[in-house]
């Protein structure tokens, strides 16, 4: 891990509720500078939105997200536009702008929020889609690209404006074991080569055993436990238990699920 | 039971008010965006409108819209000239056929059938585009790169449709008048300058601003609801249908309602 051991952001008590009902309780933990910090838990279980919550997305019902110092709920309109642009984001959909190749929509952020000049421009775009593994393809459409690519092109454009904290939602859904691995790479290089914080949201457990410095685990909305791989690996809680190791018997009931999808 | 009846009304008018104050913080924001921000003393925060965005969209909305603006005013024009000349042979005055389909398309037809097939046209794409851009977390991705989705997606389409649909009136009122013309000078065999010249003689600058503000009316009508409903899309591809379909009928209503309201404010202002 690396020297530095201040904490870059921090939530105190999170909680949302949507239309009446409780997605997340009481969630509270510290994301150390420069770590991979993991969100897990199953489908439904408000990790999505605790991360959008994080990067300023969504307010929570209640608690706050201190980033660098600043709680970041009141902020709005300059401070807010500050604070995130010092945060970027990979989706789990890669959400480029279909209207754009890959180079301008890796270019876009850098040609809204800097002064540079075109060639600047392109050569930092170039830059950017090279450490993810993309040169060739910056006159590409979105939609001539596979999944896996996409979100390589997402994550170029995510650490465009050089960004403190990288947020990921589900980087490796949908992908096949090789891009996988090919996405787990890339996340751990970016981080420790660039010194950025990860913040990753997903219910993958291999790549949560590669990349994760630190794994928080969310159950129906309340945070179970915040460890190392290693802690979380020994755990005792029988929750995280099953989820780690992927059980059909277990206190996680998927019953109301199996039955419905059975008949 | 009185008491569930009312509740929904008050539901109901809650609604609708939540409807009025979003879209005109919608309008508002996007008169920001064109008005202020480009013009903001502080450097970092002037945002300079796109205007190559602002013209791929004219060239979509104003130039590609032509030929089904022709389809529909020509047409009507040679309609209203057929049906209006069975009336007035019957009075003898066959001849002010030519300034009745003038008048009624400066004032009234050109900018409305204009507005309502635009609505369809451009309306329906406005709210298509922005709409599964929602739901494909586009929209969200923007808003984490800290772009205004309205600054980069709305503020264009409504410069160009502000520009567009007046001129696209203007020519739809051409085009109606020739297929007035058409049936004038083939049909009912009136001389061709006499047809022209009756066609203008009643008409006045008056007839023809009051057509073209209504145009620009109509253009903030069919851009708001059409971005109001994409960005309140919800729920994938069938969502996207919907919403459209919700911006195509809404912006219909709207227009004929706004048109009403205005031709009743020009008539009973003696404009």
């Amino acid at each position: 891990m690396n020297t530095q051991q201040s904490n870059i952001l921090l939530t105190q008590r999170l909680g949302k509720t949507y239309n009446g009902r409780q997605v997340l309780e009481d969630v509270s933990f510290e994301v150390q500078r420069g770590e991979i910090f993991v969100v897990m838990g199953g489908s439904g279980c408000g990790k999505s939105t605790l991360l959008r919550i994080m990067a300023g997305g969504v307010i929570p019902s209640s608690g706050e997200v201190i980033f660098d110092g600043k709680n970041i709920g009141p902020l709005v309109g300059e401070e807010k536009e500050k604070i995130r642009r010092r945060f970027g984001m990979s989706f789990q959909s890669a959400a480029l702008l279909d209207s754009l190749t890959v180079e301008e929509n890796v270019s876009l952020p850098l040609k809204e929020h800097t002064r540079l000049n075109k060639e600047v421009i392109h050569i930092i775009a170039m830059m950017k889609l090279k450490l993810v593994g993309l040169q060739g393809f910056e006159s590409y459409m979105p939609c001539e690209l596979s999944g896996g690519m996409k979100k390589r092109a997402g994550l170029a454009r995510a650490i465009a404006l050089d960004p403190e904290i990288v947020f990921y939602d589900e980087p490796t859904a949908g992908l096949d074991p090789v891009a996988c691995a090919v996405i787990d790479r890339l996340i751990l290089d970016l981080t420790k080569k660039l010194n950025i914080t990860s913040i990753v949201v997903t219910h993958n457990m291999e790549s949560v055993f590669r990349i994760a410095d630190r794994v928080a685990m969310l159950y129906q909305g309340k945070l179970l436990q915040v460890g190392t791989v290693q802690e979380i690996k020994d755990s005792e809680n029988p929750i995280v238990q099953q989820f780690i190791h992927g059980e059909i018997e277990g206190p996680i009931q998927m019953e109301d699920k199996l039955s419905e999808a059975v008949f | 039971m009185l008491l569930k009846f009312a509740e929904k009304i008050g539901a109901s008018f809650l609604g609708c008010y939540q409807i009025l104050v979003d879209g005109l913080r919608l309008f508002i924001e996007t008169l920001y965006w064109i008005f202020i921000a480009p013009f903001c003393s502080r450097i970092e925060r002037r945002k300079p409108i796109d205007l190559k965005a602002v013209s791929d969209q004219m060239v979509f909305m104003g130039y590609d819209s032509v030929l089904i603006v022709f389809f529909v005013t020509f047409f009507t024009g040679i309609v209203l000239a057929m049906q209006s000349a069975h009336q007035l042979s019957k009075m003898g005055g066959l001849i002010y056929v030519a300034s009745l389909v003038t008048i009624s398309l400066c004032r009234e037809l050109g900018p409305v059938l204009t507005a309502l097939v635009i609505a369809g046209r451009v309306g329906a794409a406005i709210t298509a585009e922005i709409a599964s851009m929602k739901v494909n977390e586009q929209i969200e991705a923007l808003d984490t790169m800290a772009i205004s989705p309205i600054r980069y997606l709305v503020v264009p389409k409504f410069i160009a449709l502000l520009l567009m649909l007046p001129l696209l009136s203007i020519l739809g009122d051409v085009f109606g008048i020739l297929g007035g013309y058409v049936v004038g000078v083939f049909n009912l065999h009136i001389n061709s300058g006499l047809y022209m010249q009756i066609a203008f003689k009643f008409l006045t600058l008056k007839d023809i601003y009051s057509g073209l503000s209504k145009a620009f009316i109509f253009a903030i009508i069919i851009t708001m609801v059409g971005v109001y409903q994409g960005l309140k899309t919800q729920g994938g591809a069938v969502g996207v249908g919907r919403s459209t379909t919700k911006s195509v009928v809404t912006s219909f209503i709207l227009v004929i309602v706004a048109d009403c309201v205005m031709t009743g404010i020009y008539f009973f202002s003696g404009f």
